[in-house]
């Protein structure tokens, strides 16, 4: 099940942010720094990398949730916390990859790189989320 | 699967004991040496840990991002993976980590970590009365038996 989905931009900002469930319900301040903290871990774990050439986190399993992140080539961010062992959680990333795609890069009021802001964007998410939890 | 490294800290982040089997990318390209790349990894556990226990979905009252957690509570992770590595992590109840970084063609390591931690760290270096704790360790023993212990998992 998913709990909550994060887009942070190239430099680190987050973008946009929205959880699924009251359980993942977080402080603002805390969701803008959680976003900045995870950029940075990321690159992290790739500067630590035993072998050349890795990317950086993709899943991340703790005790109570799964952390599963996305990187587009461009380096835009799209993590979303899941349930323990929930499936779909990447395919269901890379579908949100193609509605910021659509429905935000496409929107000519929309500035790269700012907070998305877009009805659309947030009533595609929706019914993809419903799939994703009803699948 | 393979065993690239290990290392093993204190609860004050002192990297105790570091062993490599196989690194192709080398260290200098990395943090630069090995004492700042252990200082590095150290910084990368703590910072997951605090990310963790903020995001955990289980309790009902958010501790702050942040936040000081007594040791022991919060939430912690068991591992990572990345396009190219997996890291498994073990924090035990006294303040040991013990991290191992494999390929990412294996599925949880926890009770292997458990076997590495109770069956050679407590029972070569713990045990060992010349050892003074929380000093950084170099055991002829204990990095046989861990070498044998690794070739097992691959």
């Amino acid at each position: 099940m998913l709990l909550s989905l994060y887009i942070v931009n190239k430099s680190g900002g987050l973008i946009y942010h929205r959880d699924f469930s009251s359980l993942a319900k977080l402080d603002t301040n805390d969701t803008l720094r959680l976003g900045s903290i995870w950029h940075s871990l990321h690159a992290i774990s790739s500067q630590l990398s035993p072998v050349p050439g890795c990317k950086g986190i993709e899943l991340l399993q703790a005790e109570t949730f799964d952390l599963h992140n996305f990187q587009t080539p461009t380096g835009i961010k799209f993590f979303a916390v899941a349930e323990c062992n929930s499936q779909g959680v990447d395919r269901f990333l890379k579908r949100v990859y193609g509605l910021y795609a659509d429905y935000v890069l496409k929107n000519p009021f929309y500035e790269l790189d700012m907070p998305i802001r877009c009805e659309l964007f947030d009533l595609q998410l929706t019914s993809e989320v419903t799939l994703t939890m009803n699948a | 699967m393979v065993c690239f490294n290990m290392y093993i800290f204190n609860r004050n982040g002192v990297c105790l004991h570091y062993s490599e089997w196989s690194r192709p990318k080398n260290v200098k390209d990395g943090a630069g040496t090995l004492v700042d790349d252990a200082k590095m990894m150290f910084g990368l556990l703590f910072s997951l840990k605090n990310v963790c226990t903020a995001i955990d979905p289980t309790r009902e009252v958010k501790r702050p991002l942040g936040a000081p957690t007594p040791h022991g509570e919060g939430c912690s992770f068991r591992s990572f993976t990345t396009d190219c590595y997996k890291l498994h992590y073990l924090d035990s109840p006294s303040g040991i980590k013990i991290v191992l970084n494999t390929s990412k063609d294996v599925g949880s390591l926890e009770k292997q970590m458990w076997v590495i931690y109770s069956s050679l760290y407590c029972e070569y270096i713990v045990k060992n009365p010349l050892y003074t704790v929380g000093e950084p360790f170099e055991c002829e023993q204990f990095v046989q038996k861990l070498n044998k212990f690794v070739a097992t998992l691959g």
